[in-house]
């Protein structure tokens, strides 16, 4: 493998130790990147260049409304707006709860199946299907098991002899934000549990040893040799799931499609209506922008921290 | 890893993924049983685990009725032309990308990552705008062009991996024993790339298939609605009576990513996929 990379360094264009070849080299290299960069500048890059943009405008749905640049307007209504703070507060709570469930109940179920058990096989496969599944029908699924009549809980709660605890679980306004939190640890654990998994896996077995013959004990092993040597990964997979919380859609909108009276309404359910049902697409733009804003700061501090930490 | 636990510690270890499989395992138990059960077991006051009298009813019902079968066809259609369209444009940028190191290889993986961070609300509006211009708004077409986009950065960056794996040096003895450029390619790179090609194909599938906002927002005629969008449809729907299709047409949704796992399952296990396929 070592000889190939300093090959192809060698042929870095621009450094080629073979200028003859370099030119039409860089040609033929520009058609064959063509068709790729097109579609991503055309359909990606320059769409959310322009969404950024329209979140600092009054753009509204319909043929032959003109776009007027409001520069700031947008987010001083936003901050007036008591909807979206709402809508921001329970994004906020479905964010951090769900990534904080999935990363415990995650860690869990990796340490276990880590070690030699029976039943370790099925329960890799069933950690991994909630994966396979499109949101949409985890949705549906977990529709199922709330359905106030037909469901799973209740029938559940209703066989030991918890009937007092039966419930309307998506559609009560107590309930529904909890509800909808576990289904969304259970959508998202598979990917945490895996890339734990793995980052276990590499963590030194010599180091346990070592520690085990020095007499510490199991959960000294575990705070003092396994979290230290996992906490890069741990870091990585915290963030990305925070990430994609923040900003998921699909499960939410088959759940709840935000209800009760708003109790599940995530700034992404939020947004979607402001754009698709009321037209405000400068608003829901400038929504989209301070999302992105809140993300970024609350991973920097998080990311900062941990960086102080390790040090 | 901790050495021989104690008899208790054993005990607690086995209690514990008792409770994991019951959370995991359960809600799977109760869709596959609810697509089973005829109607009169699903309106009963108080349902049973396992369906007493199994139908395949359900099945029918949703893929006539429902019209779920007209969704899976526009799918499967919009599915197969993302994940052809995909490999065709990807190849030969993810050959260039591999075999002339160039800056844009790190700044594909940076877009994949970057791309992460912006809720889809941002892109959804002016690529909306930008479809409905050029005439592809609520067409298959549009939406086939969009899952292509978004599967790109990561198909270049999983390909031009696979590219690396293929030595060099076949190539340039290819080359030597008087191959032009293009047999080169056709008889060298190309069937050893085949199950690249295929995983990159898969993935594409995939995420075209289980895809739910862009297909919400820009399809808006009911006849060309894709599988997750009719589903999500039918779950407006009131009724006890109506779960057991919605049930069923939900299983038969996931069948093809289910394939997709059980066929990637070893190496998502083993990690080095780990990162490779987002929710």
């Amino acid at each position: 493998m070592t000889t190939l990379a300093e090959r192809s360094d060698v042929e870095r264009p621009g450094r080629s130790r073979r200028p003859g070849r370099s030119r039409s080299d860089r040609t033929a290299i520009y058609l064959l990147l063509l068709p790729s960069l097109l579609p991503i500048l055309l359909l990606s890059v320059f769409p959310l260049v322009r969404g950024i943009y329209l979140g600092f405008t009054d753009a509204r749905a319909g043929r032959n409304v003109g776009v007027n640049f409001t520069g700031l307007e947008n987010y001083r209504q936003l901050l007036g707006d008591e909807l979206f703070w709402n809508s921001f507060k329970i994004g906020l709570l479905w964010a951090f709860g769900v990534t904080a469930l999935q990363f415990v109940l995650a860690l869990g179920l990796a340490l276990l199946l880590n070690q030699q058990l029976r039943f370790r096989a099925v329960a890799r496969v069933l950690a991994v299907v909630p994966w396979a599944m499109p949101p949409v029908v985890v949705g549906i699924l977990w529709k199922l098991v709330y359905h106030p009549d037909a469901g799973l809980l209740n029938e559940f709660l209703y066989r030991i002899g918890a009937d007092g605890l039966r419930a309307n679980w998506l559609g009560d306004f107590s309930t529904a934000l909890p509800a909808v939190i576990i289904v969304g640890v259970w959508a998202g654990m598979p990917q945490t549990t895996v890339v734990l998994l793995a980052g276990l896996q590499g963590v030194a077995r010599e180091l346990h040893e070592a520690a085990a013959v020095d007499g510490a004990s199991p959960w000294h092993r575990f705070r003092h040799v396994t979290l230290p040597a996992l906490a890069p990964v741990i870091v990585a997979i915290t963030s990305l799931d925070f990430i994609w919380n923040f900003n998921s859609f699909g499960l939410v909108y088959v759940l709840t499609a935000g209800g009760p009276g708003g109790k599940t309404m995530l700034p992404m359910l939020f947004a979607y209506e402001e754009a698709f049902r009321y037209g405000n697409y400068g608003y829901a733009a400038a929504l989209g922008n301070a999302m992105v804003v809140i993300i970024v700061a609350l991973l920097a501090i998080y990311l900062r921290r941990r960086m102080r930490e390790a040090n | 890893m901790f050495g021989k636990p104690s008899r208790t510690g054993r005990t607690l270890q086995y209690v514990a993924l008792a409770g994991y499989l019951i959370f995991l395992g359960f809600p799977l138990i109760w869709l596959l049983s609810t697509a089973f059960k005829p109607p009169r077991e699903l309106v009963r006051l108080h349902p049973t685990l396992i369906p007493t009298n199994p139908t395949l009813q359900n099945f029918v019902q949703a893929f006539t009725e429902q019209e779920l079968g007209r969704a899976a066809l526009n799918s499967l259609q919009v599915s197969l032309a993302s994940a052809v369209l995909t490999v065709l444009v990807a190849m030969p940028a993810s050959y260039a990308l591999a075999r002339f190191r160039s800056k844009l290889g790190t700044v594909a993986l940076g877009w994949v990552l970057l791309s992460q961070l912006f809720p889809f609300v941002l892109l959804i509006i002016p690529i909306f705008l930008v479809l409905r211009q050029v005439g592809l708004a609520n067409t298959h077409a549009g939406l086939v062009l969009i899952y292509v986009v978004w599967a790109l950065p990561f198909a270049l960056w999983m390909l031009q991996g696979f590219v690396r794996n293929i030595p060099r040096e076949l190539e340039e003895a290819a080359s030597v024993d008087g191959a032009t450029r293009a047999q080169v390619l056709r008889r060298v790179v190309f069937p050893l790339l085949a199950p690249g090609l295929v995983a990159t194909a898969l993935f594409s599938f995939i995420s075209a298939w289980n895809e739910f906002f862009f297909a919400l927002v820009l399809i808006k005629t009911p006849e060309l609605a894709t599988l997750p969008v009719a589903l999500a449809r039918f779950v407006g729907i009131e009724g006890t009576a109506r779960l057991g299709p919605l049930a069923a047409g939900s299983l038969l949704a996931t069948l093809p990513s289910l394939i997709f796992f059980a066929f990637m399952q070893r190496r998502l296990s083993s990690g080095s996929l780990a990162g490779a396929v987002k929710g």
